[in-house]
């Protein structure tokens, strides 16, 4: 699918960049796989944007090359940090991961022990830890579930408390890789509501456009590994051609 | 891409033919036992569970967990298998991983795979499930503070038996290579102790009917403590005689038969067309000649197969 | 992670290649045990049977090199078979202090482990190139049919069904815990030991109980297509004269390369 080149039209705030800058990333996988091929974006202090694309287009790279997990060419500026090497556990108390398989995340057996481990690697003191397991519960909304067993969870209730477990280490950037993907729709509204409240800087990747029109008033379309338009999500959606050319659907 | 969490693969050729052959027989008879004592425990859901189960502990191998100064601690679940799947069972799962991982990735050898197999999925299954099978009736605590000794045990067995085959395969020298062996396995032994400990602690606790009474887990029958525990015994007591006395061994070794320290190849089956053990009589020189006869017979054969399979 | 990470088959339409799985894995044990049954010291066998290699190399059109660029993966375990270098009597060749001991390097003991080192090296190759020219699967039927019990040919075909999923699922697991192993200003950051083997027995754990289950739900898919504890096969190999000659000769080599040893 060719690419087009990126849509002058949409009218973003001016934005400095504080919470997240991407210069001109490039990435391409051991097997020679090109993956990313120039990605700029600029996050600021309070936005929400929906990361949308085809499956390929990168989306799930880009996200690794955020906290250091994938490194590629290119700089990643969390928070005016430059993403190093040597810093890489500074940047991800700063950037809160979430996955798409929420089993992934939650490995722990006690749901407190999963929330506390951020943390608790972090070597916070243990009433400091208590504390931010606390609130980060309380986020989502599932204190009740402190002592659970993650493994009797139900895909939503996984899901929320894979959020938590992130929020524990008070990052000032919360990225998502399909949050709502499996999700019946009572726990789908329940996450929706979440995600509204937070207020935390976000980057979240989704399929699910109503989702994106919901709560995202920014979306950042990819493809084949390139940023192909950056702005008001309203306008975006309503660029026909645009959502056809990169395999996306009207909500 | 693999991963070896210890380093007790022998590859071939670093052991005589003969220690292979006795560790295959061994290996074998083994493993056809326990074919049958899970055919009647497990019945026809065996297949899927033991198969699963056996990518559990391949892919569970890799897991780690920074030990210091950048050296990692590691699974390698001889132990944790017995324990979780009962001890045949276990037995039969780290047989296919120890296979897979010769064959597929040559970590270890082909010929020498049944003294691998023995190392780490035979003893390694049969001393961690014994010493845990004492525990049956006691507190969480006790079970898992075993559980971790055995699994300690285990390593420490396999290593002991590695350097004696190697030993005895003329390829390493006993004063250094049970040292060796046994310094780096203690403390990888370590790692596999509080790894075991710690995953098993885990399943008490979400799913504690797998390892509580009328589990696989508790069917294995006691006679497996009298045996985990010989073997136990027999290495916390022999290894440090062999460090101590080497030269006793050797002696030993040597008018059993085993080792001849001056020639340069005791181990040939077939040298100078005669057979070890029988020395240069005429039994032996017969029995050279016959295999000669046979190796011909079986080409000529095969050659007549070709021909008849092209018509 | 690629998919076909954990293959070693590469495709091929060799003379190798197209031949029958039991075939090449006889002949690679043979190979393998012959190199076995060399004494010390028998190079020109040792010549012989590394040329046998080499044809196999060039027969496979994997490339005369294929072999030896994988082989030195072994090459650390060499390191056990140092002491007989000093430990076998015979004439001194080098002697030099390490610590407080006298060491001699004698000539028998270093012809003992070069020895050692190229029956390992000759022999892992060929174990490299068999799984090169033969695909899993195959070499598994080719168990099968060499009398390997079907239980643990099963098993191990499960295995390898089931061996990316799980590795995928742990590389995974991986991934999460380094997120979120993140470092504050002015504390110790990791953990003590203790606390990190629980959190890699808990991810163990966790893999343990996914495995557990799903091996339940794959139980229940082969029941709704009939299994009742038997797995059947269809043969699908069969063995072509072209099959037969090449034992036929790979025996001869070895016969030779053994007499050759003998010298």
């Amino acid at each position: 699918m060719p690419v087009t080149h990126v849509k002058s039209s949409f009218q973003i705030p001016d934005c400095e960049g504080d919470v997240l800058t991407v210069k001109d990333l490039h990435f391409s996988y051991p097997d020679g796989h090109a993956a990313l091929h120039g990605i700029s974006l600029k996050l600021c202090n309070g936005d929400k944007v929906a990361l949308v694309g085809p499956n390929g287009a990168g989306k799930s790279t880009l996200m690794l090359h955020l906290n250091g997990i994938l490194g590629g060419h290119g700089e990643v500026e969390v928070s005016g940090q430059r993403l190093t090497r040597e810093n890489l556990p500074a940047i991800r108390a700063m950037v809160g991961l979430v996955f798409q398989n929420p089993d992934d995340q939650l490995f722990s057996p006690t749901v407190f022990e999963d929330v506390a481990f951020g943390p608790l690697h972090m070597g916070l003191p243990e009433a400091d830890v208590r504390a931010r397991v606390d609130a980060a519960l309380e986020a989502v909304r599932m204190s009740a579930y402190r002592d659970r067993l993650s493994h009797h969870l139900s895909v939503g209730e996984k899901k929320r408390i894979a959020i938590a477990t992130v929020l524990s280490m008070n990052p000032s950037l919360l990225i998502l890789d399909e949050p709502s993907a499996g999700l019946d729709p009572r726990a789908r509204r329940t996450l929706i509501n979440l995600l509204r409240e937070l207020p935390i800087t976000m980057l979240v990747s989704t399929h699910d456009m109503k989702l994106v029109q919901e709560l995202f008033p920014r979306t950042i379309v990819m493809d084949e590994g390139l940023v192909v338009a950056d702005g008001l999500t309203r306008e975006i959606l309503e660029d026909e051609n645009l959502l056809t050319a990169h395999g996306l659907e009207k909500p | 891409m693999h991963f070896s969490p210890t380093p007790m693969h022998i590859p071939d050729g670093f052991l005589s033919l003969i220690i292979s052959i006795i560790c295959w027989i061994i290996t074998a008879s083994v493993i056809g036992l326990a074919i049958s004592k899970t055919n009647k425990s497990l019945g026809e859901k065996q297949i899927p569970l033991m198969g699963v189960m056996a990518a559990f502990i391949f892919a569970a191998q890799m897991i780690n967990f920074p030990v210091a100064g950048g050296t990692s601690g590691h699974l390698l679940g001889g132990a944790m298998a017995a324990i979780v799947l009962g001890p045949w069972a276990g037995m039969l799962v780290m047989t296919s991983v120890i296979a897979v991982q010769g064959l597929l990735f040559q970590d270890g050898g082909l010929v020498v795979m049944g003294a691998n197999i023995l190392n780490m999925g035979l003893v390694t299954a049969a001393v961690g499930y014994g010493l845990y099978r004492s525990t049956a009736g006691q507190s969480k605590a006790v079970k898992l503070g075993v559980a971790g000794v055995a699994a300690w045990l285990s390593v420490m067995t396999g290593a002991l038996l590695t350097s004696l085959q190697l030993w005895l395969s003329g390829t390493s020298d006993l004063q250094i290579v049970i040292p060796a062996m046994l310094g780096v396995h203690a403390l990888i032994g370590l790692g596999e102790a509080l790894i075991t400990v710690s995953a098993l602690a885990f399943i008490m606790q979400t799913r504690p009917d797998l390892l509580g009474e009328g589990s696989e887990s508790a069917k294995g029958s006691r006679n497996w403590v009298f045996v985990g525990g010989l073997i136990a015994v027999l290495v916390v007591l022999f290894s440090p005689l062999a460090s101590a006395d080497p030269d006793g061994l050797e002696r030993v070794a040597t008018d059993v038969g085993f080792i001849n320290a001056g020639q340069s190849a005791p181990y040939s089956i077939i040298p100078d067309y005669t057979l070890p053990f029988l020395g240069e009589t005429a039994i032996s020189t017969i029995l050279a000649g016959v295999i000669g006869v046979i190796v011909v017979g079986a080409v000529i054969a095969l050659i007549g197969r070709g021909l008849k399979a092209r018509a | 992670m690629h998919f076909d990470a954990f293959d070693r088959y590469h495709e091929k339409e060799s003379f190798l290649h197209r031949l029958d799985p039991r075939v090449k894995a006889l002949v690679t044990v043979t190979f393998i045990v012959s190199n076995a049954l060399l004494p010390d010291g028998a190079w020109l066998a040792f010549g012989f049977a590394w040329i046998f290699l080499i044809a196999a190399n060039l027969l496979s059109q994997l490339g005369i090199g294929y072999t030896f660029k994988r082989s030195l993966v072994a090459l650390p375990f060499a390191l056990i078979a140092i002491t007989v270098l000093f430990s076998i009597p015979g004439q001194p060749l080098f002697t030099f202090q390490l610590f407080n001991s006298h060491l001699v390097i004698t000539d028998a003991g270093l012809l003992r482990f070069l020895s050692i080192l190229v029956r390992s090296w000759l022999s892992v190759q060929m174990a490299i190139l068999l799984v090169a020219v033969t695909r899993f699967p195959d070499l598994i039927h080719a168990l099968e049919h060499l009398k390997v019990p079907a239980i643990l040919t099963t098993i191990i075909a499960f295995l390898y069904r089931y061996l990316f999923v799980l590795t995928d699922e742990v590389f995974r697991l991986i991934r999460a815990r380094e997120s979120r192993s993140a470092a504050s200003a002015g504390n110790r950051a990791g953990g003590g030991i203790f606390w990190r083997a629980k959190v890699a027995g808990n991810m163990a754990g966790q893999l343990f109980l996914r495995s557990y289950e799903r091996s339940d739900r794959i139980y229940n898919a082969m029941l709704s297509r009939g299994y009742s504890g038997h797995l059947y096969t269809l043969n699908p190999h069969e063995m072509k004269s072209r099959d037969y000659y090449v034992t036929a000769l790979a025996i001869v080599v070895i016969f030779i390369v053994q007499i050759l040893g003998r010298f």
